[in-house]
């Protein structure tokens, strides 16, 4: 009973569409209807750009926020699901390409991805803080020069090109709306299932593990079975990032999965916050606009120093990111409405 | 208040972003896409390629056909999916129909994989210089006026073997496309007439540590063949001038190119007198040359002497203004009467004729050149030779070239 309090403090009986949220409701009315305001570009490149390295950060928000484990192997794990796909169904690289149809090879992916990451996890468990940092950033680089290196497997620098999204129920997955829909669904799926694993029994431990660890050995639990099975489920959600991020690229390259990459993930969940899953999706927004846009407000040479003050602003000004934002705002947005009444 | 106008503001902002792209560009302006690298190792190339386009847009003094000439730039970090993903919010995003770009072998690669699915715009190459990008399997919109990595290698090997006398050559290049196919380039040559090659090292683009390749070169051979652009070219040559290393060096066209002879410091001891190969060569005197050094020289912190990638992308960006004034500005009609036009186009560059085969790939002039230092003490590219109007298949017949194989890391050999 002790842990129910430990989580945030939500009333114990509620109905469901009160557990929803109206906030939840109205942002998911607006994310049905973007497609019929945003144009293609808009649809794939910021939409579902945004939505799959969500996810990922999405993975990454789960392990730090509620398991304590700040990983830099996201984007690996993403690759490994990536390069799955490459490597199991069609590329027109001349190298491997199984030719398994895809709802064969994106669960396999997928299943690799999670295995990875479990693994990933296995070894990084024994180590806490900046030390889990630079463990998995250790994973992350060799995996990127391996990849970069080894011809027979990865087909080097070149990766694999000629990837296709697949058609089926009569559509083409990489159709903009149809790709961005599906880019919604799972982000959607993982969204829900992580604000729901919060609150269960295995994300409650797994948050009174991060709180004290000593403590839940005492009490019986094996921490490290719990941390390995967390990083299992974000594997999950990461290859399925990875899997939606081969489709939308239509190709994959040591360059998918390298250092810079992997530090890209950490700023969207940090910029985001850290302290509710929507945090990363709101980072990932903000990331892919910079990055795409950037250039037009300044010019080719100085855009990444506007990109990098961005970031240190919103840094700055709120510690837990863009929801420790909103968390400022919001008694003052109250407070406004009270005092401007009739 | 003040928050209410501040959510409104920001409110405005995110529905202008999201509106379907504004059709703000009126009738009399003609939108070209400027695809270069601006983040990553090739800055520094990236930067030089956008001053040689921008040559070729004032030289015309910004119109063409009537029009103003609208510039919208791309950034990519050399990487295939950053230069997809800048091709794609220029094309898709800007509304360009015509791209110039990108600069680096495997972004042409997966930008010509990209102009397939764009059948309405018109790509044309950067400076980009894998040779697959046009030999096998090409776009039918992707043109490429700039010679591919091997042709730029034409009377290299064979000047390194019958007049420098060097009989047995290890190579130190990177490991992408555009090096493979420099290697190509510099051994089919070389390896024809007579010489060996014992060892090859293909080294990750943006190494830092030299050292185990520089280790792993035989003590043996006459001379290095170094394919290695921007910072990598100038961290081997240090580390292999720290290292004692003696034994004289054969460049690869961007390897001395003027982004590293401009570079400081003790390596110019190592690099004159290093022979070379490429589109372009500093003492070039032909009255076309002088007069693009002169303009090219305007543009805000160019180097003593435009690189290849000024020089590339000025070529290119010259025959996209071209076929836009044959068309009289006009791709209303998805470009086909543009391409058309392009694919017949034959002109003056600086560094003489240039014209189209059947895969869009350029055939032009190459210049052999040894490094040497010029009179105020800069680094030049000495003319020492021109090889005048080489193909894509280096002079051999096409079926027989075809038969070499594709480029990669195992081909050619001779060892």
């Amino acid at each position: 009973m002790s842990l129910t309090l430990a989580t945030d403090a939500t009333a114990p009986r509620q109905t469901w569409l009160e557990k929803l949220g109206p906030g939840h409701v109205i942002l998911a009315v607006a994310l049905v209807l973007y497609p019929l305001v945003a144009s293609d570009f808009f649809l794939t490149q910021i939409g579902g750009y945004s939505l799959i390295f969500g996810m990922l950060a999405l993975s990454l928000m789960m392990l730090a926020g509620y398991g304590g484990m700040v990983s830099l192997a996201q984007i690996t794990v993403a690759g490994i699901a990536a390069y799955a796909i490459a490597i199991l169904g069609n590329n027109n690289s001349n190298v491997l390409g199984f030719g398994w149809p895809w709802w064969l090879a994106a669960p396999f992916a997928v299943l690799a991805a999670a295995v990875a990451s479990a693994l990933i996890g296995w070894i990084s468990v024994r180590t806490e803080g900046i030390y889990t940092i630079m463990i998995t950033l250790a994973i992350a680089t060799a995996t990127y020069y391996f990849a970069q290196q080894n011809y027979a497997i990865f087909n080097g620098h070149s990766g694999y090109a000629g990837i296709h999204a697949p058609s089926f129920w009569g559509v083409n997955w990489r159709d903009p709306k149809a790709f961005y829909y599906l880019c919604l669904g799972f982000a959607v799926l993982s969204y829900a299932a992580i604000l729901y694993g919060a609150h269960s029994t295995f994300g409650l431990t797994l948050q009174a593990i991060r709180d004290n660890p000593r403590r839940m050995r005492a009490l019986g639990y094996d921490v490290t079975a719990h941390k390995v099975f967390a990083w299992f489920l974000a594997g999950i959600i990461a290859g399925l990032a990875g899997v939606l991020l081969v489709w939308f690229n239509g190709r994959v390259s040591p360059g998918t999965i390298g250092v810079d990459v992997a530090i890209d993930v950490l700023i969207i969940a940090v910029i985001g916050g850290l302290r509710h899953p929507i945090g990363p999706f709101l980072g990932a927004l903000v990331v892919v606009l910079m990055q795409t846009f950037a250039i037009d407000i300044v010019g080719a040479e100085r855009f990444n120093t506007l990109i990098g003050l961005v970031f240190l602003v919103i840094v700055f000004v709120s510690p837990d990111g863009i929801l420790g934002l909103w968390g400022r705002i919001k008694p003052h947005l109250a407070q406004e409405s009270l005092r401007s009444g009739p | 208040m003040r928050i209410h106008r501040r959510t409104l503001l920001a409110l405005a902002l995110a529905t202008g972003l999201t509106a379907p792209s504004l059709a703000l560009a009126a009738d009399d302006t003609i939108k070209i896409g400027l695809l270069a690298t601006f983040e990553g190792p090739f800055t520094v190339l990236g930067e030089d390629g956008e001053r040689g386009a921008m040559t070729a847009v004032e030289e015309v003094g910004g119109k063409v056909a009537g029009k103003t000439i609208e510039i919208v730039k791309g950034s990519s970090d050399a990487s295939p999916d950053s230069a997809v993903r800048a091709a794609r919010k220029l094309v898709e995003q800007d509304g360009v129909k015509v791209l110039v770009g990108p600069l680096s072998g495997d972004e042409g690669l997966a930008v010509k994989d990209y102009a397939k699915t764009q059948p309405t715009v018109t790509f044309i190459n950067g400076t980009s210089a894998a040779q697959d990008t046009t030999l096998r399997n090409p776009a039918e919109n992707f043109f490429r006026f700039s010679t591919d990595g091997a042709q730029w290698m034409a009377g290299l090997g064979t000047y390194a073997f019958n007049d420098k006398g060097y009989k047995k050559v290890a190579t130190v290049a990177e490991d992408y496309s555009f090096p493979y196919t420099q290697v190509f380039g510099f051994m089919a040559e070389f390896c024809k007439a007579g010489g060996k090659v014992p060892s090859k090292s293909w080294v990750p683009i943006g190494n830092k540590d030299y050292s185990s390749v520089i280790a792993a070169i035989p003590d043996d051979v006459d001379a290095i063949y170094v394919a290695l652009g921007g910072a990598d070219a100038v961290n081997f040559l240090t580390q292999y001038q720290q290292s004692g290393g003696t034994a004289p060096l054969i460049g690869g066209s961007i390897t001395v190119d003027q982004t590293v002879l401009t570079s400081k410091g003790k390596l110019r001891d190592v690099l004159i007198g290093t022979p070379a190969a490429g589109p372009t060569a500093d003492t070039n005197d032909s009255p076309s040359w002088t007069k693009f050094l002169e303009q090219y020289k305007k543009q805000p912190g160019a180097f003593p002497s435009p690189s290849l990638f000024a020089h590339g992308y000025y070529v290119n960006m010259k025959a996209a203004l071209l076929g836009f004034e044959q068309v009289g500005g006009d791709v209303s009609d998805g470009g086909a009467k543009l391409r058309d036009a392009l694919s017949k186009l034959s002109f003056d560059t600086p560094t003489g004729k240039v014209s189209l085969d059947k895969n869009r790939n350029a055939i032009a002039d190459i210049f052999l050149t040894e490094v040497t230092e010029g009179a105020d003490g800069n680094l030049l590219n000495k003319l020492v030779k021109v090889v005048s109007q080489v193909n894509q298949t280096l002079g051999i017949p096409e079926d027989e070239f075809m038969k070499l194989g594709a480029v990669n890391r195992d081909n050619p050999s001779c060892p």
